[in-house]
């Protein structure tokens, strides 16, 4: 469905893609995952058709986006960075304007209205200013306005970007159950985010794509090593003691928010269960453990690991 | 044709949704009643002359006002990307866009119609000159809008979109006038008379309709929302 071969855009100097390319197939829901600046916003706006790059090729299905731009963006519905919507219009307006933007046949229009504000949650607010909306509201807004088209593909620029936690997963929701009609491409730099929602991740760094494939792949690679986090209060001698426990492979000491007691971070061996072990070594030490936690190895430290410069 | 349409719609609907086009329609109306009153009892003659020869001046900068946001305030809250990514052409946003500010002037314009009815309820005018008049103000208004409209396309800042074209249509206007005329080297003087917005505008305002004028005042108007149109082009590119 949409097909990026070997993408380069550059701002002047600014090297912001550079030698991109994947593949989605129909129906995938793929995140780009990447820290602020990496290039995600670049290539949405290219497969949008918004701006062209500098070369390579970009097609969404079938139409090269540079050359075909209305074809392409007729298949597409874009959701962009902040979305930003007029605010003096109504729900209600703002719809029935973007729907006449994509020639939905008068006659139609009504129907098509009712569909997305169905799916989204809006029919409370329909005759609301979108200035009045919260900022949740305003994003089913957006999404709406998106699907109005009933688009085969969403590229969604950061969706879920300035919500609150409650909204957050709202809006994941609603992501997954359009997707499972949609191939949709959408663009985080939270991790929890495409964990939950994408069937595939590409991990983008510098214009580069550094890692890809499921979220549970990604994070198996960097599995390997079990990380402990471990609060004592007492002195530092008791590194030492911790460093004998079977399993312990390394101890770094991290800064410590609490007055008085000693933060240190453990890497361990999978295979073993070091805990009870540090907690020995720790009283033994005639110190006392404040706190023990293990922390998984998530895609988060994939991420850390692969976007580190 | 229907895109613009939509865009003329939204365009005029967001003029009236805020108070700005209800403030804008009260001073102009106010400016220019007060301006032409002032003149008409002072020349005791039943016409609109003193009207029209003061409509480009009270234009400089009512036309600016109206024209500044369309495209600044698209930038600066970023919905020109959500239009620009919807299938439509540049040129049919440029068009709407244009066509909205047009009919809002138009608009105004019309609201002015006490004054001809006071003339002819006072005195005995000359209507033709009359009518000549406020199709001469459409035609220059449009120009004052295409330049308006071209120079809030660079800018996501409303008062820099103002002021420059302020100043843009401020030199096209004076280039005419006899001030610059004398100091400028004299086989310049038939160009700068040529592309002068003023010179043009006196005959229309007499009630002369020239052909010359008229497809003097459409060039002006398509040139620069051609201009336009490749500057929202460019501006993607960058």
């Amino acid at each position: 469905m949409i097909k990026v071969e070997n993408l380069h855009k550059n701002y002047d100097e600014f090297k912001a893609l550079d030698g991109v390319s994947f593949e989605i197939e129909k129906g995938e829901i793929v995140g780009l995952l990447g820290p602020n600046g990496a290039g995600k916003t670049t290539t949405m706006k290219i497969l949008t058709s918004y701006m062209p790059p500098s070369g390579g090729k970009a097609e969404v299905a079938g139409f090269d986006c540079s050359e075909n731009p209305l074809e392409v963006r007729k298949r597409i519905g874009y959701l962009s960075e902040n979305n930003p919507l007029y605010p003096e219009m109504s729900v209600l307006e703002y719809l029935e304007f973007t729907a006449r933007m994509h020639d939905i046949p008068k006659n139609k229009v009504m129907n098509r209205i009712i569909d997305v504000v169905k799916d989204c949650g809006l029919k409370e607010k329909l005759q609301q200013d979108i200035a009045e909306l919260s900022k949740g509201y305003r994003q089913r807004v957006g999404l709406a306005a998106v699907l109005i088209h009933n688009p085969d593909v969403l590229i969604l620029d950061e969706p879920t970007a300035g919500l609150d936690p409650n909204q957050i997963a709202e809006i994941r929701d609603l992501i997954k159950r359009i997707g499972r009609e949609k191939t949709v491409m959408l663009s985080s730099h939270i991790l929890t985010e495409v964990q939950a929602t994408c069937d595939r991740v590409f991990i983008i760094n510098k214009g580069k794509i550094v890692a890809q494939g499921t979220p549970e792949e990604l994070s198996s690679q960097a599995q390997g090593v079990t990380v402990i986090l471990v609060k004592v209060r007492g002195g530092r001698e008791v590194t030492d003691k911790i460093r004998m426990v079977a399993g312990v492979k390394n101890i770094t000491e991290v800064p410590s928010n609490e007055e008085g007691a000693l933060f240190y971070s453990v890497d361990a061996d999978p295979s073993t269960d070091v805990r009870v072990g540090i907690n020995h070594a720790v009283l033994d030490a005639g110190y006392e453990t404040l706190e023990l936690t293990r922390k998984d190895v998530s895609l988060e430290d994939v991420f850390a690991k692969l976007t580190k410069t | 044709m229907n895109h613009v349409i939509t865009i003329l719609r939204r365009e005029m609907k967001s003029y009236f949704n805020t108070p700005m086009a209800y403030i804008f329609i009260i001073v102009f109306l106010g400016f220019n009643a007060w301006l032409f009153v002032h003149f008409f009892f002072l020349n005791n003659i039943a016409s609109m002359r003193a009207f029209f020869s003061l409509l480009p001046w009270v234009f400089l900068f009512f036309m600016p006002a109206i024209t500044m946001k369309m495209w600044s305030e698209e930038k600066r809250s970023g919905t020109i990307e959500t239009l620009m990514t919807l299938p439509i052409k540049d040129a049919e946003v440029v068009l709407g866009k244009f066509l909205a500010s047009f009919l809002f002037v138009a608009f105004s314009l019309f609201l002015t119609f006490p004054v001809p009815v006071m003339i002819g309820l006072l005195g005995v005018p000359d209507w033709g000159i009359i009518i000549g008049g406020y199709i001469g103000a459409l035609f220059l208004a449009a120009v004052y809008i295409a330049i308006g409209l071209w120079v809030s396309s660079f800018t996501k800042n409303q008062i820099i979109s103002f002021i420059i074209a302020v100043l843009i249509t401020f030199a096209l206007f004076i280039v005419g006038e006899d001030l610059v005329l004398v100091t400028a080297p004299s086989g310049m003087v038939p160009l700068f008379r040529y592309i002068s917005l003023g010179s043009h505008f006196q005959s229309i305002a007499r009630g002369v309709i020239d052909t010359r004028d008229v497809v003097y005042y459409l060039c002006v108007v398509f040139i620069f929302l051609y201009l336009n149109i490749k500057n929202i082009e460019s501006s993607k590119w960058r």
